[in-house]
Formats: structure tokens, C-alpha cells, sequence
């Protein structure tokens, strides 16, 4: 099972750091990241495999975006089939 | 790989155009609850009901955190309780309390099928059930009624909208103090869809399943943001747009209702194609009107604007879903679309114009308030001339008026959360009490010869 995590927010030091550190600390293995830095804002799209989670997929995702608040940015962390079934045939 | 763009896109509709599913709305059979003895059949219902539906809050509420769409309501419709409560002695309310319990254990928040199909005649339990709906709709919260007058097959019942005109005034009446809020859950259909998933008008028909989970999708918002990036389209493109973003929004509903039935172990029904808006700022079905290009929804020109809206979100959901249904159309109910709402205030949406607005979108006449003092005979006389639109054009037609009790013209009623609120709208003060009062069942029209 893969995930969609995206960070999207004001660009400050040690984002990647910190997201990839949570995946680390709960076995969600990252497969892609691609990020962009346009003026100052900061746009991260991860792709990562959920299947080994060791916490419940809906507690993993309110970790997260608990922490996007406390840096004061946005992320979500969402199933890969809400995309692919809207934007695949 | 997903491309960054089609994430963006899809993380955009839902946190800033109110994207989400308004509703998963479980359908469950009650003919096998059928029994002589009232309290055992209240039982019957209770425990098949609370028995299928345990788990649909829960299962929604998972389905909500993984995907990350908001999923709006969890909701049960059942068999017309008409059918149920016709086999025993006993006033039908006793059914419509037992729902209430149901809908309170379950955690659902409404619960619809307080219904009755009257549309060529009445038969045993029908006349009893209508007769008990001010009744049943004033001593419950979540309980929703409904009523089929009229279908293409076989005509208008013209007694079934005299008596709905009466029962619509009583319900107004009896809760009155509540800002005559039992009308806003009664809705009198013309070829009412037996897998509606939306209420008030939800039931489950007798031809469906024992147990089935039909979804409604929404996004008026996500619409109009779509088209407010070409605003120098042509119509064609209009129209363009609004299949390839209702074709989006559907497959949300699609994949919503799949895995919900997978979780739940219940067949997968149908996916309602609906825009349906809320008062929510930039969830109005009204303003996607007005970004085509009308200054104010009502005026000359709405007509075409929304047979095009309605039109191209079928086209773009057909596809986008393995099994279509419900009501599918954009709906306009005035109380619950914050567009709808300015436009009646200011006098550009008027009765008349929403009338003709029906005969080109899904449902009907939807959650206008009219004058408190608006007679019976006149609101049946608005319930015929809506069931004729849907007889005729072989479409759904329902009518859900609020005689707001005790007040006219420049006054408001104030029903919040997903109902809204909206203004006394005016209504043709004269008579048809002599074309009511005649009674009897108006033909089926030559469209029903399709054989």
C-alpha cells in the first residue's frame, strides 16, 4: 500500500529532514520525493510505502499534519488511490 | 509516478472548493420485518437496521481519514415504512420512533423512508402512514418523509396532492416553534428514484436489494473555481470543463462507494452525479451559474445556464462511474445554496422561475419558504403543477416547500447546518381550490405508451 504525502508551506530549514525523520520513526518507507522551491514557497511531494506502518494509517497521517502546524505548513498524508482514481482511466 | 500537478489539483479541491462526498447512505430492506403485531415488527426493524448499519459511521470515518476527503454524511434510507406499517393495527408514529432510536444508535443523521407510494391510488396503510406524517416529522429529529404522487406511467394522483398540500400546512404548523423545521424533512416526489442516496427524498425501493450502499458526490465549488479560469470560453468549452470536472469529482464517488461496500461486505448500489451545494461560502450551485455569466442567478438566461450545467455533469459522471442513479443533476434547493439565498432576497430568483429551472435540472421545488398564511389548496396546486414537469419530461419532480407559520413577505427562517436558511418567497395569490378540490387521478401522458 503507498501513500501521497505532500508539504506544502513557507520554506525554513530541516523540512525534509524532519518529515523523512517521522517516516523513519514509523517504518513508512520513502520511494520518490520531489520538491520545488518557487519564490519562497516550498512544495514537497513524497511518495511512500505504508505497507510495514507500525502505528494505525490515520494516526500516522494526524502525527503529521500536527506537525506541518507546529512549522507552519501544510501536509497531508493520503492513500495513492484517491489519486490515481481521479486522474487515471 | 502521479505528477505533481494532478496531486496539487486534487489537494486544492478538497481543502479550498469543498470537494467531498456528501453522503454514503446505506439502503436497507424492512419487507422482511413485515408483522401483524406493531411491537414486534418496531422490533424487527430496530434489529435488522442496527444490525446492517453498526458499522457504517465507523467504516465512513475510516474511509474519510485514509483517503483525506471529508466525507459530509453517514446516512439510512428503508423501505417505504407504508409497506411495513399496512400489516398491522396501530399508529405508524410508533415505526417513526423506532427510526429515530436507530438513527441515534448508529450515529447516522437522518435516517429517510418515512414514505409512501401513492402515485396511481392508495392502498392499506397508505392514508394512515401521510396522515401521521406532522405527527412523526414534529417527534423526531432525523426521520425523513417522503411521498410519490405522480409518474410518467401512470398519471398525477390528484386526491394524493390534495391531501399533501393539507399534510405540508400541518407539519408547518405543528412545528412552528421550531422554525416550521418538520417541512424541510417531507418531500412529494413525482417518478420519486428508489436509490436516492440525498435526503429528505431517501428510500429504498422495493425492487433493490436487501442491503446496499449508494453514494452522493458534491462540488459546486470545485466547478466553478474550473471555469473561473476561462473566463473567455466559449459555451462549448463551458461545457467542456464541467464534464471533465464532474467526471473528477465522480470518480471520488466511485472509489468512496467501492470501498465502502468492500469494508462493509454490502453490495455497491449506484453514484448519485450531483452537484449538491451548501450554504457554505464557495459551495453554491447559484454562483457556477453566475461565473457562465449571469449577474444574478434568476434572471433571463438561467434556464440555459443550468440545461447546460446539468447536461454536461451527466456526461462527465457517466463515465466516471460503473453504476449511475439517484436523482443525477445538479440540485437547487434555495435555502441551502448561499447563491440562491442572495438571489431570492433580492428579488431576481422568484417561484415562477425556479418552477421553470425544474423542468432542466435533478429534483424539483427545493426548500423554498413561502408566506405563512399560503392555503392548502394552493401549496397542492404547487405540488401538481411540479409532478406535471416530471410526468411529462419522464423525469424526477419533487417539491419541498417551508410555509413559514406566521410570517410573510421580507421575513427569513432560520433552519442552520446543511438546511440553511432563506426568505418568504412570493407566492400567485389566486385560487385553485376548484381544480384541486375536483380530485381524481390526472392520465398517464402518451410519453407512458413507450411499449
Amino acid at each position: 500500500m503507498r501513500a501521497v504525502l505532500t508539504v506544502i508551506g513557507k520554506d525554513t530549514v530541516g523540512i525534509l529532514a524532519k518529515v523523512s525523520a517521522v517516516c523513519a520513526q514509523h517504518k513508512a518507507n520513502i520511494i520518490e520525493v520531489t520538491q520545488s522551491v518557487l519564490q519562497d514557497m516550498f512544495a514537497m511531494i513524497m511518495m511512500i510505502d505504508i505497507q510495514n506502518l507500525n502505528v494505525p494509517f490515520a494516526d500516522f497521517s494526524d502525527e503529521m499534519s500536527e506537525m506541518g502546524k507546529n512549522m507552519n505548513l501544510s501536509i497531508h498524508v493520503m492513500h495513492e488511490d484517491i489519486f490515481n482514481s481521479m486522474h487515471r482511466i | 509516478m502521479l505528477n505533481a500537478h494532478d496531486i496539487l489539483e486534487t489537494i486544492r479541491m478538497i481543502q479550498d472548493e469543498n470537494l467531498d462526498i456528501r453522503t454514503i447512505t446505506m439502503g436497507v430492506s424492512l419487507l422482511d420485518c413485515i408483522d401483524p403485531n406493531i411491537d414486534s415488527a418496531c422490533q424487527k426493524v430496530y434489529d435488522k437496521i442496527t444490525r446492517c448499519a453498526k458499522n457504517l459511521v465507523r467504516v465512513g470515518e475510516d474511509i474519510e481519514k485514509e483517503y483525506g476527503i471529508p466525507i459530509v454524511n453517514k446516512r439510512i434510507s428503508v423501505t417505504p415504512i407504508a409497506i411495513v406499517s399496512a400489516a398491522c393495527k396501530g399508529s405508524p408514529v410508533q415505526f417513526a420512533h423506532t427510526l429515530e432510536k436507530v438513527s441515534q444508535v448508529c450515529g447516522v443523521n437522518f435516517i429517510g423512508g418515512y414514505s409512501a407510494l401513492v402515485q396511481k391510488g392508495f392502498s392499506a396503510g397508505d392514508v394512515e402512514l401521510i396522515n401521521s406524517i406532522p405527527e412523526a416529522l414534529s417527534e423526531t429529529e432525523h426521520v425523513c418523509s417522503s411521498v410519490n404522487v405522480g409518474s410518467t406511467k401512470t398519471g398525477i394522483n390528484l386526491d394524493a396532492c390534495a391531501l399533501m398540500g393539507r399534510i405540508v400546512r400541518q407539519t408547518a404548523q405543528i412545528t412552528a416553534d421550531r422554525d416550521c423545521i418538520g417541512c424541510a424533512k417531507l418531500v412529494v416526489f413525482c417518478n420519486a428514484p428508489e436509490d436516492n442516496p440525498f435526503m429528505a427524498g431517501a428510500f429504498h425501493g422495493v425492487g433493490e436489494p436487501d442491503c446496499i450502499i449508494n453514494v452522493g458526490v458534491s462540488g459546486p465549488g470545485v466547478v466553478r473555481a474550473a471555469l473561473s479560469k476561462a473566463p473567455d470560453a466559449d459555451i462549448t468549452e463551458v461545457a467542456d470543463i464541467i464534464k471533465k470536472t464532474a467526471f473528477k469529482i465522480t470518480r471520488m464517488g466511485q472509489l468512496v462507494g467501492m470501498e465502502a461496500s468492500r469494508r462493509l461486505g454490502v453490495p455497491f448500489g449506484i453514484v448519485d452525479l450531483s452537484l449538491a451545494p451548501t450554504p457554505a461560502v464557495g459551495d453554491s450551485v447559484a454562483h457556477i451559474l453566475e461565473e457562465i455569466g449571469l449577474e444574478r442567478c434568476g434572471t433571463h438566461g438561467t434556464t440555459a445556464a443550468l440545461a447546460l450545467l446539468n447536461d454536461a455533469v451527466k456526461k462527465g459522471g457517466v463515465m466516471a462511474s460503473s453504476k449511475v442513479g439517484g436523482l443525477s443533476g445538479a440540485f437547487i434547493p434555495v435555502t441551502e445554496d448561499a447563491g440562491m439565498i442572495d438571489a431570492a432576497r433580492c428579488g431576481a430568483l422568484t417561484l415562477e422561475k425556479l418552477e421553470a429551472m425544474t423542468a432542466v435540472c435533478s429534483v424539483g421545488l427545493d426548500m423554498i419558504v413561502i408566506p405563512g398564511d399560503t392555503t392548502a389548496e394552493t401549496i397542492s396546486a404547487i405540488i401538481a403543477d411540479e409532478a406535471a414537469i416530471g410526468m411529462v419530461n419522464s423525469k424526477t419532480t419533487a417539491v419541498r416547500v417551508i410555509p413559514a407559520i406566521g410570517k410573510q413577505m421580507g421575513e427569513e427562517l432560520e433552519f442552520g447546518g446543511l438546511l440553511g436558511s432563506g426568505p418568504v418567497m412570493k407566492v400567485n395569490r389566486n385560487s385553485a381550490e376548484k381544480f384541486i378540490g375536483r380530485g381524481g387521478q390526472i392520465p398517464a401522458p402518451l410519453q407512458s405508451l413507450k411499449n
